[in-house]
């Protein structure tokens, strides 16, 4: 009985440290040749040993050094029966016995995790596996969990995943932190990857399930980043973003009905998480460098500030979103940004910043149809606005999404019917 | 407007995949057939066996022959169809998006031409 126990708190041990350590641990072990694929191996070897030998010897006092030591122990051996298959099996003994007893501390080594992500967003790795790559080396999912959030097989995703991490091996992809003149151009690139953790854009899942566990997964990742780079003000305005997002999830509904922003209770707001971005937000903005993730951030800011005021500030959410359309002028910036000067100017205004937009992608972008849907609801062009929403309906593939709309259309259609008798 | 989409992916021999591959296939494709029919959208779904049990036929000067194997013999096999009845092609391409197999294959969206109803062809639209 008593054994079972010490068992289960080895196993819950074990757990959390997988949880916090296996990042730092595998970048310690990769970063000296590059070769992720066989830290890994050494890694989950190492905490194998853990789970049988500690319910026996009991935790050791420190748990990661431990494992650091167990881990490149193992290495060791791999590469020395690699290397000298018929080597005197003593000596194999007796250089088993010498590394074990040494000892590390881990927290004196320098954290490599920064030089991995640098890694992993590496110009010379593709785009697409960058963010998966993240998932894997930073926090240990495995290939199964991560193909399953990128709705791709199993199979296909361990492929690229092994295919990249042989490429960073073969090709001697440095695990360095790129020097101050390279920063501004590599940086991007991991943040973009951090933040494609968030972004994911999902396929029909049934449930919610992957879409909540990658998002706290990223925040994790977005959070590490900006404690290791606070002096970057756009990592520190991703960590914003992300805290800041994930503050609102659990007023946001269901998977089959949506509450849009300005009808969530900000009673259910995470208050940590939002006092959390707000300090993220400060410290990025003493640094005096604004970007599109400070923007994005910002612009977060102001929609929790209602929790506080009672009111949202929509002249400063007009400013913010003019503001992102200088750095990232994406199809989904010019919408926002459509919607936030209806909410100053009026729905008239916010309907000619639609019309505006030239990209031919717009006729069959959802969101587009949906705010033009309520602004010529708001203009009191009911026909107008019933055909917009019969078409950001026909595009919209996400139920809770449909169902809103169809909602809002049927109030509309009612109030028009009512008006003519 | 009805729309088929024609699903193509690389034909797996059944023994590459593993169990929990398969599981997983199926989840996905439970889940979109799912969301088509409650956007009420869906017309008719059904994903064929691998063209390992294809057999062509085909009658020529009067002679009929059969091929052990499918029509034509490529990398991505046609795999599957969804008829979905969507207001336009883009309603359309933004479910074919979704579609599964539209990450580890193609999905072609070809508007239905006309179709048997009630003893007679009709234009589908």
């Amino acid at each position: 009985m008593e054994e079972r126990v010490l068992s289960d708190t080895v196993a819950v041990r074990a757990e959390e440290l997988a949880r916090t350590a296996y990042g730092r641990l595998l970048a310690i072990l990769a970063a000296r040749d590059g070769d992720i694929e066989s830290a890994e191996d050494a890694l989950a070897d190492a905490f194998a040993s853990a789970l049988r030998g500690w319910p026996e010897s009991g935790i050791p006092a420190n748990p990661e050094a431990w494992l650091l030591t167990a881990a490149r122990n193992r290495r060791h051996d791999v590469r020395r029966s690699a290397a000298h298959r018929l080597a005197d099996p003593l000596d194999v003994l007796e250089r088993r016995r010498l590394t074990v007893v040494d000892e590390i501390d881990p927290d004196a080594i320098p954290d490599r995790r920064l030089a991995l992500l640098f890694v992993c967003a590496h110009p010379a790795i593709d785009p697409a596996v960058r963010t998966p790559l993240m998932l894997q080396t930073v926090l240990g999912f495995d290939a199964e969990q991560i193909a399953r959030a990128f709705a791709i097989p199993a199979a296909t995703m361990a492929q690229r995943l092994v295919r990249a991490k042989r490429r960073i091996r073969d090709a001697r992809i440095p695990f360095a932190v790129p020097d101050r003149a390279q920063m501004p151009e590599r940086l991007g690139p991991v943040l973009e990857g951090v933040y494609g953790t968030y972004a994911i854009d999902f396929p029909i899942v049934a449930g919610s399930q992957p879409r909540e566990s990658l998002a706290a997964e990223s925040h994790y990742l977005a959070e590490t980043l900006a404690e290791l780079l606070p002096d970057e003000p756009e990592a520190l305005g991703l960590a914003a973003l992300i805290s800041l997002s994930l503050a609102r999830r659990d007023a946001r509904g269901t998977h089959e009905e949506l509450v849009p922003l300005d009808r969530q209770d900000p009673a259910r707001w995470d208050a940590t998480l939002i006092a959390l971005g707000e300090r993220r937000l400060h410290q990025a903005r003493s640094l005096g460098r604004i970007g599109r993730f400070q923007i994005e951030g910002a612009i977060q800011s102001v929609h929790c500030a209602r929790a506080k005021s009672g009111v949202t500030d929509w002249r400063a959410l007009h400013t913010l979103h003019a503001a992102l359309l200088s750095f990232s002028p994406t199809l989904g910036a010019r919408v926002a940004h459509a919607a936030a000067l209806a909410r100053v100017e009026g729905p008239g205004a916010g309907l000619a910043a639609l019309d505006a937009i030239e990209d031919d992608a717009v006729k069959r972008f959802q969101p587009a149809w949906a705010t033009r849907a309520h602004l010529l609801e708001d203009a009191g062009r009911a026909t107008e606005a019933s055909h917009a929403y019969e078409r950001a309906i026909s595009l919209a593939t996400d139920v809770a999404v449909r169902r809103y709309l169809e909602g809002r259309m049927a109030r509309l259609d009612r109030r028009v019917e009512d008006a003519r008798s | 407007m009805r729309y088929a989409l024609l699903i193509h992916y690389p034909q797996p021999s059944v023994s590459t995949l593993s169990e929990a591959e398969i599981r997983e296939g199926m989840a996905a494709f439970q889940s979109y057939a799912k969301a088509l029919e409650e956007a009420g959208v869906l017309r008719s779904a059904e994903v064929l066996q691998t063209i390992a049990s294809a057999t062509s036929v085909s009658v020529r000067q009067g002679k009929l022959q059969i091929q052990d194997g499918p029509f034509a013999d490529t990398r991505e096999a046609f795999a599957g169809i969804f008829m979905i009845d969507v207001p336009d092609l883009d309603a359309a391409l933004a479910w074919a998006e979704k579609c599964p197999a539209a990450r580890w294959g193609t999905v072609e969206v070809r508007p239905s031409g006309v179709r048997f109803v009630d003893g007679a062809w009709k234009s589908a639209s």
